[in-house]
């Protein structure tokens, strides 16, 4: 018996075919599952523990899924809830789950899976020498440690194979691979271990490996030698080609994928074409290896507050550069007479919208560009700091002149005030793994039935 | 001489977790692949993008006609003085690279 896991989409929130989705459950699926979310937006929702996506768009897109377990029947999983996957957002899609069972008549058992990692745990592994650095990782030291907003652990396959045992309804995990959530059950029961990792990392993204990526809903059904694909959506079809590329993205080893607990290598799987829709892939290879998973970590960087003006002046566009470091220095030297402050005690950059704002020194191309935008970046040690240098910068990014012997110019400001506080900056600070003799021993479970 | 954008399919870049970039060059062709990976040196690459050559892995993937190149990020994805949240618009910098190739068929 092959175990087929339905896959809506690459993450909620992102919306998929909803004729896709009935189809996907008309085919009798053992399981659904869906990513909550990835380091992909960057470390804001990690240092913050919130979701990027709107309440409104997750709601509404897990209500359908809700819908679509209870006409299946099995169970529902969603890993790294509410983006980063940290405990305050596992409660956040619980709170969601609990509203949607109450409006649906749904009675649930429902499996929290928490990731959330305490900074003292991480301490004593590096004491221990359990907590190891992967290329390039950053510093650590327990100060450090001790400094994170938030720490999650990457949960595998085993914590969420924990979770489904329970008999829940709905799991809601934190933290976990991509990957895991989809290869928990065909693992768990004896599945192909290599197919059940590679038909997982072609799936997580639901139809992005097929020719139709926008349609969402993926199937991928697994067994003792292999794994099938095939996407759910009139007109998508996955191809060899589709699925084995599919291993090109965002990793940076087409081949070897790590996971807690081992590595998937698929340098000698092989990919057939079954029909125009369907693709099979056998040969895939699983070596299992010292249990350990991934950790991720934010810390808080300071605040900031961003100006944004506009010179269209073709004199001052011409010298943008030039004006922007002349801006630069005579700034510095006011926010100490004014301010007392030293240089080094805030960070301020003004990067030119038209010049290389995107690739910074790296940019070989000059333009000519009709109007350059000037937008400063301002990083404190607290928001108020940073509000301050934004106000007290604000007159002299309006009217700085290139010389001291012409009228001032006035450029052009896109709104009121021209300076926007954007609170806390995190930064990204872990590139460990931590080990362990029992998967679970870092994560929690919490079972409850709601009605 | 034409650029690598104009020659191959498509050229993408993106963020490998928040401390790796990785950048795919679709060549379409066994016959593009083979110029391309024969002609594009990974220390032409590594200078582009400012790194240094043997920080950057290479695969030259023949059964895609894709080459694929990977290093760690110079800086961390989100923090300071990062320009680019994913890293997508790098690849941009391939794209636009002049590159000897002979003529299409």
């Amino acid at each position: 018996m092959p175990t087929r896991i339905l896959i809506p989409s690459g993450v909620l929130g992102l919306g998929f075919d909803k004729a896709a989705l009935a189809k996907g459950v008309a085919a009798k699926p053992d399981l659904i599952c869906i990513d909550g979310g990835s380091t992909d937006s960057g470390p804001f929702s990690l240092g913050s523990a919130t979701s990027k996506y709107a309440r409104s768009v997750t709601k509404s897109e897990w209500r359908q899924l809700m819908l679509a377990r209870a006409e299946a029947g099995v169970p529902l999983v969603i890993g790294t809830a509410g983006t980063c996957g940290a405990d305050p957002c596992v409660d956040w899609m619980y709170q969601i789950t609990c509203e949607l069972a109450a409006e649906l008549g749904q009675h649930l058992r429902i499996a929290r899976l928490y990731s959330s990692q305490p900074s003292e745990r991480i301490i004593d592994a590096l004491a221990q020498g359990r907590l190891r650095a992967l290329h390039p990782a950053p510093e650590v030291s327990p100060q450090t440690l001790g400094e994170m907003a938030n720490i999650v652990a990457l949960a595998g396959a085993e914590q969420i194979q924990t979770a489904l045992a329970t008999g829940a309804d709905i799991v809601i995990a934190g933290r976990t691979t991509d990957t895991a959530i989809i290869a928990a059950l065909p693992l768990a029961r004896g599945d192909h271990a290599g197919a059940a990792w590679h038909g997982a990392k072609v799936g997580e993204c639901g139809a992005l490996c097929s020719t139709n990526p926008m349609s969402g809903v993926i199937l991928v059904s697994f067994d003792e030698t292999g794994f099938t694909v095939q996407p759910m959506a009139d007109g998508a079809t996955c191809t060899p080609h589709s699925v084995s590329a599919h291993m090109l993205y965002e990793n940076s080893d087409p081949f070897i994928l790590y996971e807690p607990g081992g590595h998937l290598d698929v340098t000698r799987s092989r990919y057939t074409a079954l029909d125009a829709r369907r693709v099979r892939v056998e040969g895939s290879e699983w070596h299992p290896g010292a249990y350990s998973v991934k950790l991720e970590g934010a810390r808080l960087a300071g605040y900031q507050t961003t100006i944004l003006a506009v010179l269209r002046d073709a004199h001052y566009v011409a010298n943008a550069g030039k004006w922007a470091d002349n801006l630069h220095a005579f700034l510095t030297g006011l926010i100490a007479e004014r301010m007392g402050l030293a240089p080094e005690t805030y960070d301020l950059e003004f990067r030119l919208i038209g010049v290389n704002s995107a690739l910074g020194a790296m940019e070989n191309k000059v333009g000519t560009p009709s109007e350059v935008g000037v937008l400063g970046l301002i990083t404190a040690q607290t928001a108020e700091i940073a509000a301050e240098i934004g106000k007290l910068a604000n007159p002299h990014v309006l009217h700085y002149p290139l010389t001291k012997d012409e009228e001032l110019p006035t450029f052009a400001f896109p709104y009121s005030p021209a300076q926007s506080d954007r609170g806390a900056l995190y930064e990204f600070a872990l590139n460990h793994v931590l080990e362990l003799d029992d998967p679970m021993s870092a994560f929690n479970l919490t079972v409850t039935e709601v009605a | 001489m034409p650029s690598l954008g104009e020659v191959i399919p498509k050229i993408r870049s993106k963020n490998a977790g928040p401390f790796w970039v990785t950048i795919d060059l679709f060549c379409g062709t066994p016959a593009l692949f083979k110029a391309v990976a024969t002609r594009l040196s990974t220390a032409e690459v590594a200078k582009l993008f400012s790194q240094p050559a043997p920080a950057v892995k290479r695969f030259d993937i023949e059964d895609l006609n894709v080459v694929k190149f990977s290093f760690p990020r110079p800086v961390v994805q989100g923090s300071r003085t990062d320009r680019d949240m994913h890293g997508a618009q790098w690849a941009t910098l391939l794209a636009e690279y002049d590159i000897n190739l002979p003529p299409s068929p």
